[in-house]
């Protein structure tokens, strides 16, 4: 028997996607500050940023999280999320554009249900990794 | 340092901060903004996207208190680690719990890196919806 869905290869080595986003605008910076409550004017505020030695505000850990996150949800459809964690390795400048890649490491049982681990690894474009993301999830679709 | 333990406290998303949110990160799934969507999804109302749950947590009254009670300026904070365990999904108007404990603090370079690791328990009628775990690095910068 083989199956014929055409949904994400929950195997271990497969990349199950990539996401490539735009460069992360300052404005896109302030309107996070709002929406995620995180108002550390180190992200928004140029003269703040100065004050503490650094050439310019930079991105919100959280955002590349919240990206990454999503990223995962597009990967996998009507899946369930068990658990989702990061490192944050590096800073992500303002004007930096983050790509996520993810890879399926383990698939392991818990009690019954089938279980995915996606490490996903987030990369600027002169390379640097800004993130090291892993996501456990349920291969089989919400009931 | 890892005997600070905040009082709990109760808050809830409302649907036009989590379309705010979801435009902001260009997620266009309907089910965090449109109810509809989220019904015929099978949720009660719109599902809060994953890390919104750290979001929520900011509303805490006084969310400096930690750094002021560890001697941070909040220049000085990078985000170390953060890790979220999902039990149950929340959705907009669940009256969310807070519970927030200090469980680890270390030095590192002789005090030039401090790391202080948190753990929060989010429940909802006393059912556990998830376990967050938050470390904070905190280095020393030349203030102004």
């Amino acid at each position: 028997m083989t199956a014929t869905t055409t949904g994400p290869a929950f195997t271990v080595g497969s990349e199950i996607g990539v996401l490539e986003l735009e460069p992360i605008s300052r404005t896109t910076l302030a309107l996070f500050a709002g929406a995620s409550n995180d108002h550390n004017p180190i992200h928004i505020d140029l003269d703040v940023a100065r004050s503490a030695g650094l050439d310019d505000v930079f991105a919100h850990g959280m955002l590349s999280m919240a990206y990454l996150a999503r990223a995962v949800q597009e990967w996998i459809g009507p899946r369930t999320i068990r658990s989702l964690g990061v490192r944050f390795v590096a800073i992500t400048p303002v004007h930096g554009a983050p790509m996520f890649r993810g890879v399926v490491t383990d698939v392991s049982q818990d009690t019954g249900t089938e279980l995915a681990t996606i490490e996903v690894t987030t990369t600027l474009a002169d390379g640097t990794v800004t993130l090291r993301g892993s996501a456990v999830v349920e291969t089989e679709e919400r009931a | 340092m890892t005997d600070l333990e905040l009082p709990g406290f109760t808050t809830s998303a409302d649907r036009s901060q989590l379309r705010l949110f979801a435009t902001v990160i260009g997620e266009t799934s309907p089910v965090h903004t449109d109810v509809e969507a989220a019904r015929a999804a099978g949720y009660r109302d719109l599902l809060l996207p994953p890390t919104f749950l750290f979001t929520l947590e900011l509303m805490r009254p006084d969310p400096a208190a930690v750094l002021r009670h560890l001697g941070i300026d909040q220049r000085e904070v990078l985000h170390g680690e953060q890790h979220f365990t999902y039990h149950s999904p929340a959705v907009a108007g669940d009256e969310l719990t807070f519970e927030m404990k200090v469980v680890d603090y270390y030095e590192r370079k002789g005090g030039a890196l401090r790391f202080v690791v948190r753990r929060t328990e989010v429940t909802r009628g006393g059912e556990r919806v998830a376990t967050l775990q938050n470390t904070l690095v905190a280095r020393r910068l030349e203030l102004s």
